[in-house]
């Protein structure tokens, strides 16, 4: 046993020696680099990046209100608080400014870098800009596919191959003190693998409020990337459908060595069952804390959507987290609409790098009088406030499914309010 | 700047388009952008489907309406000149235009504006918003929050005011009369980022 442990140790410092060493060699060229060019490239790229701006429901009442007063007002007459035919106008106008420009499309695609990083794939309208440039980027290309992308790969496959044989062996352990102790030593080992794969430089803030046994972590979600950066610098149960394949043999074993949450495809439609088995996971304070990502797809890591509400009810304390990544580098976020998986993650190991910010919050707890829905706000508002995030109001749900009809309804009632509220006063007097 | 005009270029009749409408090129770059943005599958048109995908365009009451305004009887697709001229009908009035006699009115001249606003209107493009048409965008804007009575008499009231002929249809001279002291640059303007 002691023979096994020492291996492990001295593996890990090995591969963290060499790890660190190269990402830090890489990191520095790359900076001087990314800023040399910096300074060579006039703003090339044509898009600015626009941020998503808050809408609510409460400003757009109090919008469509003053515009309907307003053009009333120039146009004084018996009738004046009725239906106008220059009503329209409001809605007409609302809806040609969504064709020219909308939020919701704007928070699934990647964000738009002011100046180019080298990669091809983040070049939107790709021009010659200078002979020096193409040298460059060409050069670029050659350390990235023929030198990192290589590397990495080894240290993925490592990174994979050893979570799954080691958890599978610690499955074998009876139940107990030790057993937990070699799960965590080497869950964390292997992720620092892998995030060591990614060249995932990664800055971990307040670390005091790191969540503890029998709480739920509540973190945006980016790409499928956030787990891992998570999970290598602390022990999480996770929670997620079980897949087939290579993705449900990493699930498959790691359950071995501790307890995760991993659904039938069939389970997962039950709210109620889904709700049971994390209440019953919290309750245990043995357990480790449960990692849930409330959005419930990907995001493009400039704002934050809509959480859901059902980790919200269990009523346990809630740890919120912050990832908040750097798109210079390397763009994070996975457009599933775009590309798969396998493309992703050859797209993650052959950018630059990929350099994030986690922030850890401090604990939030339900409070009196506030329902589910109102907390996973006051999460959100958090999380979005210290990651630098826009905080909206849209469901991440509208990435593929249609807007509901209850959205235009609301509109409609706000309007006939106006309208029938005024009539009301009318037949009063 | 290399970028601007490179893609400038790849547009076909772009001068043209541009004096056609009035747009800046920076404007007619944003909106091929944009154009190609919502082309999801590249294929250079856009289809009604295409703009159904615009969530808040899907939330808005008349949002059908102003889908069909794009699209001519008959056609399908949009391609990106039609696109820009109906957006140009939202630009800003130009204050500073001097008045040459011959040339023809532009776009986003008020006229125009109240024209695109009464094809909303009159979806049987017969040059007259009957009564029917009326109380089908009253539905619209109005869904299931009030009654047919409630309806009907809005409509009523509306085209009695605007109807000066008494035929009991509103057309586009009694439109244009009963909204004269209405800001229509104001109210049918969008700003156009960049």
């Amino acid at each position: 046993m002691k023979g096994k442990i020492s291996y492990i140790d001295q593996n890990n410092f090995l591969h963290q020696a060499v790890n660190m060493f190269f990402s830090a060699v890489k990191l520095g060229i790359l900076t001087l680099g990314v800023y040399g060019i910096d300074s060579l490239l006039q703003p090339a790229s044509s898009g600015q990046s626009m941020n998503c701006s808050f809408s609510h429901f409460l400003i757009e009442s109090t919008s469509l209100e003053e515009e309907l007063k307003d053009i009333r007002r120039n146009y004084p007459s018996p009738s004046s608080s009725e239906f106008d035919m220059s009503d329209a106008f409001y809605f007409c106008r609302r809806g040609i400014e969504s064709i020219v420009d909308d939020e919701v499309t704007k928070c699934f695609t990647a964000e738009e870098l002011e100046s180019w990083n080298l990669l091809t794939r983040s070049n939107y309208n790709f021009n010659h800009i200078s002979s020096r440039l193409t040298v460059l980027w060409g050069l670029g290309v050659v350390i990235r596919y023929g030198f990192l992308l290589p590397l990495r790969l080894t240290l993925a496959i490592t990174g994979v191959g050893l979570l799954v044989v080691l958890t599978a062996m610690i499955g074998f352990l009876p139940n107990g003190r030790m057993k937990n102790f070699l799960s965590e030593k080497v869950h964390l080992m292997c992720y620092r693998i892998c995030v060591r794969a990614l060249t995932a430089i990664i800055t971990y803030h307040h670390s005091e409020n790191k969540p503890k046994n029998g709480g739920i972590c509540v973190a945006n979600h980016t790409s499928p990337i956030d787990v891992i950066i998570l999970a290598s610098d602390g022990c999480y149960a996770m929670v997620g459908q079980i897949h087939g394949g290579l993705m449900g043999l990493i699930q498959r074993s790691m359950v071995k060595a501790c307890p995760h949450i991993w659904f039938e495809r069939s389970e997962v439609k039950d709210r109620h069952l889904v709700a049971k088995r994390l209440s019953d996971h919290v309750k245990d304070k043995s357990k480790l804390p449960i990692l849930i990502f409330p959005e419930g797809t990907c995001i493009n890591n400039t704002s934050v959507m809509m959480f859901k509400k059902g980790s919200f009810e269990i009523g346990s304390t809630v740890y919120p987290v912050a990832i908040k990544y750097d798109p210079r580098f390397g763009e994070a976020f996975w457009n599933s609409s775009q590309f798969g998986m396998m493309n992703y993650l050859l797209r993650m190991m052959s950018s630059w790098a990929i350099v994030c910010s986690v922030w850890y919050l401090p604990p939030m707890i339900r409070q009196e009088g506030e329902d589910a829905m109102q907390f996973a706000n006051r999460v959100k508002a958090a999380i979005a406030r210290q990651g630098g995030l826009v905080d909206l109001l849209w469901d991440g749900g509208l990435k593929r499914g249609k807007v509901k009809d209850t959205f235009k309804e609301e509109q409609q009632k706000l309007y006939s309010k106006i309208l029938v509220g005024t009539q009301e006063v009318r037949s009063r007097s | 700047m290399g970028s601007t005009n490179s893609t400038l270029l790849k547009i076909p009749n772009v001068e043209v388009l541009m004096q056609e409408t009035g747009f800046s090129p920076a404007h007619i770059i944003r909106l091929h952008d944009r154009f190609k943005a919502l082309d999801k599958e590249g294929r250079g048109h856009l289809c009604p489907h295409d703009f159904g995908a615009i969530k808040e365009l899907a939330m808005n009451p008349i949002g059908d309406r102003i889908i069909g305004a794009f699209f001519s009887p008959g056609k399908e697709t949009v391609d990106f000149h039609t696109f820009v001229k109906i957006l140009a009908h939202f630009r800003p009035v130009d204050k500073d235009r001097p008045k040459e006699p011959n040339s023809p009115e532009p776009i986003n001249s008020r006229s125009n504006k109240l024209k695109f606003a009464f094809q909303l209107y009159d979806q049987d493009k017969d040059g007259k918003i009957s009564r029917d048409e009326l109380l089908q965008v009253l539905r619209a804007m109005l869904g299931m929050q009030v009654t047919d009575e409630q309806l009907e008499s809005i409509a009523d009231r509306t085209i009695q005011e605007a109807d000066l002929d008494r035929d009991d249809a509103i057309s586009f001279e009694e439109f244009r009369k009963s909204l004269e002291k209405i800001n229509i640059d104001h109210k049918m303007s969008i700003r156009f980022l960049r």
